[in-house]
């Protein structure tokens, strides 16, 4: 970590929660990486967005909720699911397309579902998870419960019509959300200067008479406080925050590709964001302030690969759906309730 | 039963009513007020959300004054945010609430298509039927005094085109309670579409809360020389264009499509199969309109009951012009439906 111990205020950072949070990081990657491996396989045959590179955003930002807690995501969504508590069977069958996904094979690895966890759905429709989001927060708060939206999306979200609308309404209700763009400069293959007039999305909180904070996206306990800060003030009835978080996707927008051979950015660009990999980050922090021994990592490692493994046999050895399913769920059944 | 039938004005519903004391009369606009109120009343998940529904107006009547009873909370001004406030309706609906949204004017609705299509319709398929989205879109067709192309669309179809949407379009008091009652609870987004000229129109409407099922269509007349099915405004038109017939010989039967989607395609079918001729008066435009749809299915499943071509009246393929010559003549009505019915006769 670039920053002193005593930046962070370690002392409400417990060893658990530093070694959770280099885990979960551990986990979205290998898992990320594991998608990598098998792709090529052409088994799984959904397009795939990897967020190899931006694990500490939803680690950090996660490990502050508690289970009813919702969380928004977009179609770069394997991350935030896990984070929240998403078991990776569920997400693995899914993206193999068979009957025992989260979303019953219906949805792919863009639309994942946790329902238990507060994952009511995942829009692939830039900003088109924004409002709903809201939306969630509102209903928590007409039923007066004590329960944070957190609502991730892109730097390319923010461009959208969507997000000022949701953002007005959320500030202006004083809901429990708070907005967290992953600023990784890209909206596919096309920068953030060449589509926003002014690179200063967090500055923009202040027209909706919010907060907002521009972070090191790559350093999971500033994001971690950084969230933890807007968690306590949308619980508190503080209303939204929004924090930008700057990082970067190592894979091409979509599928297990680096993209610069393609041309689509500099590599040295890639380079100087892989120096900064979060994980390692992460881990060499713990290791030099003796929090964790080395052998724990490795174990730590094991047991990840060893769960991840048991994923993708689960997800190979389900069945896909009957063809039944095609007509079911696109109504629920009427039932009167009175 | 008494609020099935469909009176043309005014003074034939009080004539109506003097004769049956029991029975009480509600305009339009205040049945979905007081379906709105009554289930505000009695689920604590239902909530109203739209432009400028807390004000003296109170969208034509139709939410008049229930803000000071169930509170703000409830019954909540938005901004001026289409797209977004559809999504936040989602959202609520989606998290376990009720919610009716309410656009003053249908064109205001596609800036909201992307929550509407995108989110609304997809949300319960694609995860596989994890979760429902209960959420009822209210909106108002408007007509005349210059209101012009953006203030007086017919936007059914885009809507029925869509699998996941339900789309009613209540002609009468009774139906806009029972119905309403029923959107809320059918537990899928519908887009429940009302028309302005409807708003004072007068029925019986029982006071206690009722439904009435979405997905069938009525019979408001019998008849045995031609069906004409009539959505909305148009079942009133209808009805007249069947009495001037009447007077001619032809005996028209009248259906009151209240549901578009989905389509009482067995309703239809069997008063084809009665009548032989088909004649579809829609508030909307022709091409792709239901008319094309209700046709379509007659074709398909009852092509043997037609003994002519099916007609269709429908608005002239351009927008709706402001100058009152040119709005006169944009609107169809009796006449154009009667002539309508006039030539499937005639065709054989
Ligand atoms: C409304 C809409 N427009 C365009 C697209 C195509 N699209 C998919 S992802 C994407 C880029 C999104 O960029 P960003 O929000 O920054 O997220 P990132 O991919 O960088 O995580 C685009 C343009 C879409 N899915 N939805
Ligand atoms: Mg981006």
């Amino acid at each position: 970590m670039k920053e002193d111990i005593l930046k962070y205020g370690l002392p409400t950072l417990t060893r658990k929660t530093l070694i959770d949070m280099y885990a979960m990081m551990c986990r979205i990657r290998m898992f990320e990486e594991r998608i990598v491996d098998l792709y090529p396989e052409q088994e799984m045959k959904c397009p795939v967005h990897l967020c190899i590179g931006q694990e500490a955003i939803a680690t950090g930002v996660c490990l502050n909720l508690r289970k009813e807690d919702y969380v928004f995501s977009n179609h770069r969504g394997h991350g935030h699911a896990l984070a929240k508590g998403s078991a990776m069977r569920p997400l693995m069958a899914e993206f193999y397309g068979k009957a025992t996904g989260c979303s019953r094979g219906k949805g792919g690895s863009m639309h994942i579902i946790d329902v238990e966890n507060g994952i009511l759905g995942t829009s692939a429709i830039v900003a088109g998870g924004i409002p709903m989001g809201v939306g969630a927060a509102l209903a928590s708060s007409i039923r007066k419960e004590d329960r944070v939206t957190v609502i991730f999306f892109g730097d390319g979200a923010y461009d959208e019509g969507a997000l000022y609308e949701s953002f007005n309404f959320a500030s202006l209700k004083k809901l429990p959300v708070v907005f967290f763009c992953e600023n990784n400069f890209y909206a596919t293959n096309s920068h953030q200067s060449a589509r926003q007039s002014a690179c200063r999305i967090s500055d923009s909180a202040s027209a909706f008479d919010s907060h907002g904070v521009c972070i090191d996206g790559n350093d999971a306990i500033e994001v971690y406080k950084a969230a933890q800060d807007s968690v306590n003030r949308a619980r508190k009835g503080g209303g939204p925050s929004l924090i930008e978080a700057k990082t970067y996707r190592w894979k091409g927008h979509v599928g297990p590709d680096a993209d610069y051979e393609k041309g689509c950015r500099p590599k040295e660009e890639l380079i100087y964001w892989m120096e900064r990999c979060p994980v390692k980050v992460m881990r060499e922090f713990i290791l030099s302030r003796n929090i964790v021994a080395e052998n724990e990592l490795k174990e730590i490692a094991a047991s990840i690969a060893g769960e991840i493994d048991d994923a993708v046999k689960f997800a190979k050895d389900s069945e896909y759906p009957p063809l039944s399913d095609l007509l079911t769920d696109v109504y629920a059944p009427v039932k009167e309730t009175l | 039963m008494p609020w099935t039938k469909v009176y043309s004005n005014k003074a034939e519903f009080e004539k109506a009513l003097s004769e049956n004391k029991d029975l009480r009369g509600l305009a339009y606009k205040d049945a979905l007020l007081e379906a709105t109120s009554q289930l505000l009343e009695a689920d604590e998940t239902v909530f109203v959300i739209g432009e400028g529904i807390d004000d003296a107006g109170g969208v034509f009547g139709s939410t008049r004054g229930l803000h000071l009873k169930f509170g703000r909370e409830r019954v909540m001004d938005s901004p001026l945010a289409e797209n977004g406030i559809t999504g936040v309706a989602i959202g609520a609906a989606v998290a376990g609430m009720r919610p009716i949204l309410v656009h003053m004017r249908v064109d205001f609705i596609p800036l909201s298509l992307d929550q509407i299509i995108n989110h609304a319709a997809k949300w319960r398929y694609m995860f596989g039927g994890k979760v429902s989205v209960p959420i009822v879109i209210r909106s108002m067709i408007g007509r005349g005094w210059g209101s012009a192309a953006q203030h007086s669309q017919s936007l059914q179809s885009l809507f029925t085109n869509i699998p996941g949407l339900k789309v009613v379009m209540p002609a009468t008091p009774y139906d806009a309670k029972g119905l309403l009652r029923a959107s809320v609870y059918d537990g899928n987004p519908v887009v429940f579409i009302e028309h302005r000229w409807l708003y004072e129109h007068m029925g019986h409407v029982p006071s206690e809360p009722y439904t009435v099922p979405i997905g069938k269509a009525i019979i408001r007349r019998k008849g045995s020389d031609a069906t004409i099915v009539a959505v909305s405004y148009m079942v009133y038109e209808a009805m007249s264009a069947a009495e001037i017939l009447k007077d001619e010989g032809i005996e028209c039967e009248v259906i009151d499509l209240r549901t578009l989607k989905p389509l009482d395609a067995p309703l239809i079918l069997g008063s084809v199969a009665r009548t032989g001729r088909l004649v579809i008066a829609d508030t909307g435009w022709k091409e792709t309109g239901i008319g094309a749809e209700i046709i379509a299915r007659v074709v398909e499943d009852g092509f043997g009951a037609l003994k002519s071509a099916p007609e269709r009246v429908n608005l002239p393929e351009a927008p709706t012009p402001a100058s009152p010559a040119l709005e006169k003549a944009y609107y169809p009505g009796k006449i154009e439906i009667a002539a309508a019915v006039r030539r499937a006769v005639k065709k054989g």
